[in-house]
């Protein structure tokens, strides 16, 4: 290929595309050294994830502009991991993955600042949460999707005419991946879908049913988890089982192949044993490095609009041929994470302590162990401790007084939500509204949620 | 070292050993370690490939440390071939990994035998003029090659080998191969033994739905005059037949059944797909047939005669409401009855490499048990040579592409991407390279691509003007994201034709940037 004459650059190639007019761009795109140098200045991502998703984000975010990162992840480094975290090396094994993965891509991209959060996703305030410009996703869990797609939508705010506000919104970018499937999708509050809207597309685990487990078991999954669900309880009564302790493991798939014999049935191995224990889910570089590429690229369409953005799934198969297919979901009105919250009314007497346990019965949200926010202040926190304690004398006083007496606001709950018998963290946005405080008519309660 | 079984178990849950041997074994060469190129040798070193060579005759950049990752500020001025080797040698020490610091292009007009030591070639970012050459080398040497390359907010990726075929292809969704329209007699004595009216409960509820089926299919036939349940309302009497079977609501087997009667309804013997591939003259074999096609040949042969118009039967049964009795002695008789399907193939595939000359034992077992449990998934892919796609595509295909609604923009950026290279050879840079010429250029590129499409019998431009002016824009830029991308793309396509796994694209992929509608294209 030819040689450029023009004075080297860094960004000669992604210059074409930030300091160049086009026709196929967002209303908004405003091309120029300025557009280039917000981006490194005043954008800031964060990275939810730094394993097979995570590591490809973080390289593929540094070198496409950004200059402000920031990676979340609680994991830390396996050997199984290797074959696709190309952040990792052998030598890191039993590190924290966001402290690694962020030092190594600042080793090599100068210029960059990555702040690695080695923690789980709730241990972070919502504030932190709050300071992204994009929420880029790469997880492996539903629950952990789940969990900030409602943090991000709790930053949403509508306005009187229910609609929403936009500087309120958080973008998210999401991808996931399987084997050689994988999915990438640009969720703007309010706007599109968010997750829960269509969590029809992720449909819960098939379980075994115990008595197919405990009478007749056909197949060697059905030998493995007997053994596991099963027969460990019986044998080792109250002790967990550990499914990262290879003693464990090994005591599984020894009663899984003694089950196995004792019905005829063949196939039981020690990796499916793992496999079907620990959930495990093929993963290999190339379809992470595809989905990845393909959020990298919406995230920088989103921040500089120098293209048309993803409207608004995008699936890819490449088991057979390459498939790719962009769908443009529609957002569910009635979604209680992202449209303007679940609308509760109260008498002004009603106490913290009453409001939470109300929180429990609602037919909506059956939230138990709930820590209640408003404007950003603690009302009561569940954990850690000190706060707990500070924050237990509100308990008593009524809502109303806690909320500096407005007859309706937004508070922010976060808890345990039960439903279909699997629990998960999560977080709420509520509309309180008090029963006869002037400046409250029917009209604002007749649209509730 | 790691543990290499530990290390690749994610991946080795998708190809198995035998995929993770195949990719041990093989030599692959990279032309060009831009961020497409190295981001696709990134993906394959991870995962194991035997060994890779680097080939690249530029020095590294100021503009290359903003959209390569496996160079730095310490690189400038170096090799690139030896700074992303470095970097890739990293990653995974088991590879064997080498550079050689010479352009790609030269290698191709001086040195066309250098090619044929190597598994699969991994072409990037080459100019049309150059493809067309290295593919002839390649196809004359009988050595895989996929083309790739990006090109601002758009690029392409292309599979080229004379012939590639796949015994395990793997798809998502196939139908298991229960043969219930066409029961063989031990499974037909075998259902014969079981009695639907039971009047056990239990036992009742644990009649797999597979027995279910046979007995009330054979039934229906004998009052049918042999045939089963074809028209709407057979169907539909058919259901209701089994509803009538039940005893209880709670029958898991007798709905499992019903969900399943379609499979007692679907025609019997081969599909389209395998009949076209038993008719295809490469089935006719020779000495120099490869082991695919001596197999095939045995098919053939098969479906005719013992087969009774049926594949081998694949032997494995999905899981059922069953009791573990009946379920393991279904299983038996179907993994007996694959057995002896496999033994009448085995002796002709013997028989014919007799006929031909060749050792009678030349392949192995398990490959053959391979072949017939993957009988009815065979794939066989082909691909035309570049310069006969580009001198003569498909028009038909050419103009449905250029006006149906999903397929323009990909068929615009196709005839663009070939547009620049003509584009560049006229003018000494690719349109957009440099500010201060974009009107210019955008002109001389429409005129370019009008061109090419008059050229191959197309006439009017189709292209929009945005389309032609987003060429521009993209000045041959090769940002990083759309490289990964790619190069992700590149190497899964490599992965399939090494492993012999899964089914390779079968077209030109035409990667759209702007709002992700990326197509294949088969010109």
């Amino acid at each position: 290929m030819s040689h450029s004459t023009v004075q080297p650059s860094r960004s000669r190639d992604l210059d074409k595309l930030l300091l160049r007019p086009g026709n196929l761009v967002a209303p908004t795109f405003e091309p120029g050294t300025q557009l280039r140098d917000d981006l490194q200045e005043y954008v800031r991502i964060l990275v939810v994830g730094a394993g097979g998703l995570g590591c490809e984000l973080l390289k593929d975010l540094a070198l496409s502009g950004f200059k402000n990162l920031e990676v979340i992840d609680m994991d830390r480094i396996e050997v199984s991991n290797l074959n696709r975290q190309f952040l990792f090396r052998l030598e890191d094994v039993g590190k924290p993955k966001a402290e690694v993965a962020a030092k190594r891509v600042m080793e090599r991209v100068s210029g960059v600042n990555i702040v690695p959060h080695f923690c789980r996703i709730e241990d972070k305030e919502l504030d932190f949460y709050n300071d992204f410009s994009i929420i880029v996703l790469g997880l492996d869990s539903i629950e952990a999707r789940s969990y900030i797609n409602a943090v991000a939508c709790s930053f949403l705010e509508y306005d009187s005419d229910d609609n929403p506000r936009e500087e309120t919104i958080k973008p998210m970018v999401d991808g996931g991946t399987e084997g050689f499937k994988g999915h990438a999708r640009v969720i703007m509050p309010g706007v599109t879908p968010c997750f829960e809207c269509t969590i029809w597309l992720f449909p819960p685990q098939v379980k075994f049913p115990l008595c197919t487990l405990a009478e007749t078991p056909r197949t060697p999954p059905h030998c493995i988890e007997y053994a596991h669900l099963i027969k460990w309880d019986e044998v080792h009564s109250g002790k967990d089982f550990d499914p990262d302790d290879p003693e464990h493991m090994t005591w599984v798939y020894t009663e899984a192949v003694k089950r196995a014999e004792l019905f005829g049935i063949q196939g039981v191995t020690y990796s499916l044993t793992q496999g079907v224990v620990k959930n495990i889910i093929p993963a290999i570089a190339s379809t992470n490095a595809i989905i990845s590429a393909a959020c990298a690229l919406e995230t920088l369409k989103i921040a500089s609009g120098c293209s048309k953005t993803l409207s608004n799934y995008l699936t890819y198969n490449g088991v057979e041929g390459l498939h790719i297919k962009v769908t443009e979901f529609v957002k569910d009105k009635d979604c209680l994470v992202c449209g303007p919250g679940v609308l509760i009314e109260l008498d002004t007497s009603v106490t913290l302590q009453k409001f939470i346990d109300m929180l429990e019965e609602h037919p909506k949200l059956f939230l138990s162990k709930a820590s209640v926010t408003h404007l950003g202040k603690n009302l009561y926190m569940q954990a850690p401790p000190v706060l707990e304690e500070m924050t237990r004398s509100n308990l008593s006083l009524p809502l109303f007084e806690l909320m500096g007496k407005v007859p309706k606001d937004v508070v922010h709950v976060t808890g345990i939500t039960s439903q279909n018998d699997s629990k998960r963290s999560c977080l709420r946005k509520l509309r309180v509204v008090f029963k006869a405080i002037d400046g409250v008519t029917d009209m604002d309660m007749a649209g509730g949620a | 070292m790691a543990e290499p079984k530990t290390k690749y178990d994610r991946q080795l849950r998708i190809w198995g050993e035998q995929g993770q041997a195949a990719l041990e074994k093989a030599s692959i060469c990279l032309l060009n370690c831009g961020p497409t190129g190295s981001e696709t040798l990134k993906n394959l070193v991870l995962g194991g490939v035997g060994s890779i060579t680097v080939i690249d005759g530029s020095k590294v950049e100021v503009s290359d440390l903003g959209n390569n990752f496996m160079v730095d500020e310490s690189s400038v001025g170096q090799s690139k071939a030896k700074c992303v080797c470095a970097f890739l040698q990293e990653l995974n020490d088991a590879v064997k990994a080498k550079f050689i610091e010479e352009h790609p292009e030269a290698l191709i007009e001086t040195n066309p035998s250098f090619f044929s030591q190597f598994t699969l070639v991994v072409a990037t970012q080459l100019v049309e003029d150059s493809m067309v050459k290295l593919d002839k080398i390649c196809r004359e040497a009988n050595v895989k090659l996929i083309f790739a390359r990006s090109y601002g907010l758009t690029g392409f990726v292309r599979v080229s080998v004379k012939e590639h075929t796949v015994i395990e292809s793997k798809p998502d969704h196939f139908l298991d191969d229960l043969r219930l329209n066409n029961p063989w007699p031990e499974l037909k004595s075998f259902a014969e033994t079981i009695d639907l009216n039971v009047a056990d409960p239990v036992a009742h509820k644990h009649t797999p739905y597979v027995i279910i089926l046979v007995k009330m299919a054979e039934e229906w036939a004998k009052t049918h005059g042999g045939s089963l349940p074809s028209t709407r309302d057979e169907k539909k009497q058919f259901k209701e037949l089994l509803k009538a079977g039940m005893v209880a609501t709670d029958e898991e087997n007798y709905k499992e059944a019903i969900e399943a009667s379609f499979k007692v309804f679907a025609p019997r013997g081969i599909s389209l797909d395998l009949q076209q591939i038993i008719s295809d003259s490469c089935t006719e074999v020779d000495s120099n047939s490869s082991q695919f096609w001596v197999m095939l040949a045995a098919l053939k042969e098969f479906i005719v005669n013992e087969g009774g118009g049926e594949a081998p039967l694949e032997g494995s049964i999905p899981d059922m409401t069953s009791s573990t009795e009946l379920y393991v002695n279904l299983q038996k008789i179907y993994q007996a009855k694959a057995e002896a399907d496999y033994l009448v193939i085995e002796q002709r595939v013997k028989n014919i490499l007799k006929k031909i000359g060749r050792d009678p034992d030349g392949i192995s077992k398990t490959m053959i048990k391979s072949f017939c449990k993957n009988a009815r998934k065979l794939k066989v892919c082909r691909y035309r040579l570049l310069e006969d796609e580009f001198s003569n595509p498909s028009l038909p295909q050419l103009q449905k592409y250029l006006t149906d609604e999903d397929y323009s923009v990909a068929m615009g950026f196709y005839i663009l991407l070939r547009a620049v290279d003509r584009f560049t050879a006229n003018y000494n840079s690719f349109p957009g390279q440099f500010d201060g010429e974009m009107d210019e250029d955008i002109s001389r590129l429409k005129t370019t691509a009008v061109g090419l499409l008059s050229d191959l019998g197309c006439n009017g431009s189709p292209l929009t003007e945005d389309l032609i002016n987003e060429m521009c824009r993209f000045g041959a830029s090769e940002l990083h994201a759309v490289a990964a991308f790619i190069g992700g793309v590149a190497s899964q396509e490599v992965i399939k034709l090494i492993t012999r796994q899964f089914v390779p694209i079968s077209g030109t992929f035409i990667f759209n940037g702007i709002d992700h509608k990326s197509q294949l294209l088969a010109l």
